[in-house]
């Protein structure tokens, strides 16, 4: 399955997988109108329109999936397509890159939206003392430009062929230039729902612009509610009794009750979030590659998925691309769970057996701590002794992961191959989580990244993916579901995306009442 | 009366010495909790600049003393500050935390409110409910009616209160939809939806303390019954029944005062799993955010409203109990 991106340029095959979840029906055409109520999970009192400080799926939906909008937007097949950028085109080393803009769209105080906008935005992510999680997208630009009322040119420190691909992160929503403090405050974008009412980790209601310039292909319903609801069981009570018309994050343990009820459909999808176990490879016994390549054989990993995820997830294999990422490679030798080759590799290593701690909270992930005592009995077949350490969750981010030669801990993961080593792969940034530095992987990280024939990327990111595989400094057992759950009065066109929960945070624009 | 007056100052200057207690044994509790907000907020992205960046905004770089004293300060002028999320989230927007926004004040009020909503539907509803009960039990005391009364209560009490709401939940929002089983009840709701969205939450909390209400009342009443002059009323020919009420019920009000007192106090404190699991906008729930993410004026403004509601409402069951009882009213 390849397709070619909107402008040809990226040539991405955007094979991003995608879908088939159960039990959507095939839809028939969209139809206007309608309130639809949303119980959430991932509110906090602390929550506010500021997307650079946005980190959990209820502030991640109400912002870039309703009210705001950003450059570009990953379609539901996985497709890079515009959102408010039509076209955009790169100078040849991927350096230079000229977005011509939407016309005619306005912000919801009516102010209209251009290049300037465009330029405070992203700026607001590199202010002096600005706490973005987008810095890192934002500081690779040297230079914006104003080439016209609707046209920006951005110079990058070098080649970045997914560069628009980066600018469809939630973080970079458009806020009107000049007013941006006030529309932090009201919640003021460009996006297909404005704001009626906010109350901070509580509820939200939005209600449909008019005249929008995505009408007749998103954004079917004229009012939403966004009801805060944390706790897992009030969330699923909710929609079972027809409070709520969506719920996202579904519990595991309670799915089956639910799919027993005729009137909720589960939706699933797979997609790049993974749970690891990252080793410091700078540190005792983790710096001996074969140490590293006894425990990746001494790790069940089916056992994992079927008793941690309860099924809803996949294997991985020891790869931090997932199946939502374009050069997402399948086909690598399996680290398969196999006591002898443990006993071989921990040979090589000179050594008879292992005795070493693992630290894990629930923290990390929902069922860390099971996990690690499943990989505990898993590896001691293969005279690898782990010593699974509770760790409290409170101060688990700081105190623990970074710090102990061997902890649990989970990535969402990345729309791009590139986004995703750069962030914790990638010879000494401060989140590779494991310390790994490989020469090779390193210079194919720096071509892939201003390659743009989309074959040779291909190859190359095939090749950095085996690198990690095999040698790499994490033990990735597992992607995990986005397991969501809908009322059967809704309907969808039958693709749902799976870079995020919840239609890739999407659900408001691209759902209906059937 | 001059003696209630005197009890009621002597019982407030009391309370204030209390409340000063309490605030610095809850902020050495959470300054002695593992990791603080700064680490809380930033979770897995945090880096060190970050950290420092978001401490030296808020002023959590200086040593805990001083920072008690600060706090103190602002709350002796009835300042209880800034949230750390909110004007932490006001730094990044740029701006400076303006006292509406950001108060802690402000953000407890609505939430406070809420709480208030539902203690007082829960008090209207369990305590004529078990008074009424514990009246009848003790009229037919050890009667199929009273064992029965006697274990239903008790079973409910002992029950986990999660448990007791989802019971609830099953049979009157799931196999009879009679009731919403989401009480999240905003500001400019009506008041009929408001009412209607607060009875489950309402109904659980009626359970929850209503064996005590009733057994207190069985037990206060039943302890009359053999006094001399109840026994004279009964000789005078009056009706079981009239006896109990205008007899024994005024005498053994004071007890029942004391706990109904007690019960509401914990209405107004405990009530943070039923809020969480009918998300209840109360402020058990943003007492137990704050505290996940160390949020101590929050945490602070909160312990002190939990504290002021214990002390004044001891004072007024005490007071209600001397008001009662003659005796006590006119000391000799």
């Amino acid at each position: 399955m390849t397709k070619v991106s909107r402008r040809g340029l990226l040539k991405t095959g955007a094979a991003a997988s995608v879908l088939a979840a159960t039990g959507v029906q095939v839809a028939a055409a969209p139809s206007r109108g309608g309130t639809l109520r949303l119980g959430l999970a991932g509110a906090n009192t602390s929550d506010s329109w500021d997307s650079r400080t946005h980190s959990d799926s209820y502030m991640i939906m109400a912002g870039h999936g309703a009210v705001f909008d950003t450059l570009t937007e990953v379609a539901a097949n996985g497709e890079l397509v515009g959102e408010l950028a039509e076209s955009w085109e790169a100078s040849p080393d991927a350096v230079t890159w000229t977005f011509k803009l939407r016309q005619g769209v306005t912000f919801h105080d009516g102010k209209a939206f251009g290049a300037d906008d465009v330029i405070a935005s992203l700026g607001m992510h590199t202010e002096e003392g600005a706490k973005s999680a987008a810095k890192p997208i934002v500081s690779a630009i040297t230079e914006m430009k104003k080439l016209g009322e609707h046209e920006v040119q951005m110079t990058l420190k070098a080649g970045n062929a997914d560069f628009p691909f980066l600018l469809s992160d939630y973080h970079l929503c458009m806020f009107p230039a000049g007013n941006i403090e006030a529309s932090i405050a009201q919640g003021i974008g460009t996006g297909m729902y404005k704001v009626e009412s906010f109350d901070p980790g509580v509820r939200t209601t939005l209600s449909r612009v008019d005249g929008h310039y995505k009408d007749g292909r998103a954004g079917w319903f004229d009012s939403i509610e966004i009801i805060a609801i944390n706790d897992s069981s009030a969330r699923m009570n909710a929609l079972m009794t027809g409070q709520v018309d969506a719920v996202n994050r579904v519990d595991f343990k309670t799915e089956p009750l639910m799919k027993a009820n005729p009137a909720v459909n589960i939706f699933e999808v797979t997609g790049n979030q993974h749970f690891t176990f990252p080793m410091l490879t700078n540190v005792a016994p983790f710096d001996n590659v074969n140490v590293r390549k006894a425990l990746k054989h001494g790790v069940n990993r089916q056992e994992l998925v079927d008793k941690i995820l309860l099924g809803h997830g996949a294997v991985s294999n020891d790869n931090p691309i997932g199946p939502a990422n374009q050069y997402f490679a399948d086909d690598l030798p399996m680290n398969d769970y196999d006591p002898d080759k443990a006993r071989h590799y921990l040979k090589e290593a000179g050594m008879d057996s292992l005795d070493i701690d693992l630290s894990a909270s629930n923290a990390a992930f929902p069922g860390a701590v099971d996990a690690a005592q499943l990989y505990q009995a898993s590896a001691k077949a293969g005279g690898i002794n782990i010593n699974v350490v509770q760790e409290p969750a409170d101060g688990y981010w700081s105190n623990v992961w970074l710090k102990k030669p061997w902890c649990a801990c989970y990535w969402s993961g990345r729309a791009t191959e590139d986004w995703m080593f750069s962030t914790a792969y990638e010879s000494g940034v401060p989140w590779n989580d494991h310390f790994w530095e490989n020469a090779r992987f390193q210079e194919l990280l720096l071509s892939a990244r201003a390659e743009l024939d989309s074959d040779k990327r291909r190859t190359q990111y095939h090749e950095m993916q085996a690198l990690i595989s095999s040698e790499g400094g994490t033990v990735i057992p597992m992607y995990a579901n986005y397991v969501d759950a809908h009322s059967t009065k809704l309907t969808n066109s039958g693709t749902i995306g799976n870079v995020f929960q919840m239609d890739s945070s999407r659900f408001m624009e691209r759902w209906w009442f059937a | 009366m001059a003696s209630i007056l005197r009890i009621i100052a002597q019982r407030l200057a009391l309370g204030i010495l209390t409340l000063f207690v309490v605030s610095i044994v809850i902020f050495a509790a959470v300054n002695m909790l593992p990791g603080d907000f700064a680490q809380a907020i930033l979770g897995q992205g945090a880096t060190p600049e970050a950290i420092k960046a978001i401490r030296e905004d808020l002023g959590l770089d200086q040593p805990p003393v001083t920072r008690y004293l600060q706090w103190l300060a602002g709350a002796l002028q009835g300042d209880l500050g800034n949230s750390f999320a909110q004007a932490n989230f006001a730094s990044f927007a740029g701006t400076t935390a303006t006292a509406n926004s950001a108060s802690v004040a402000a953000q407890l009020g609505p939430r406070f409110e809420n709480t208030m909503f539902l203690a007082g539907v829960t008090a209207v509803i369990a305590v004529p409910f078990s008074i009424f009960l514990g009246i009848l039990a003790a009229l037919y005391r050890n009667s199929v009616f009273d064992r029965f009364t006697n274990i239903f209560t008790l079973s409910s009490i002992s029950s986990p209160e999660f448990f007791l709401a989802y019971i609830l939940i099953l049979f009157l929002a799931v196999l009879n939809p009679l009731l919403p089983s989401l009480s999240n009840i905003y500001e400019g709701m009506d008041f009929g939806d408001r009412l209607t969205k607060t009875l489950l939450p309402a109904l659980t909390l009626t359970l929850a303390v209503t064996a005590q209400l009733m057994r207190m009342t069985r037990a206060a009443i039943i302890n009359l019954l053999a006094s001399p002059y109840i026994e004279m009323a009964r000789l005078k020919g009056m009706s079981p029944m009239r006896v109990i009420v205008k007899h024994a019920l005024p005498n053994a009000l004071a007890p029942i005062i004391n706990v109904i007192a007690l019960n509401l106090a914990y209405l107004i404190t405990g009530v943070v799993v039923v809020e969480v699991v009918f998300v209840y906008p109360g402020i058990g729930q943003l007492f137990v955010d704050s505290v996940k993410i160390r949020d101590i004026p929050v945490v602070q403004a909160c312990c002190l409203l939990f504290a002021t509601a214990y002390i004044l409402l001891n004072l007024t069951a005490d007071i209600m109990s001397i008001i009662s009882n003659p005796r006590l009213r006119h000391p000799k």
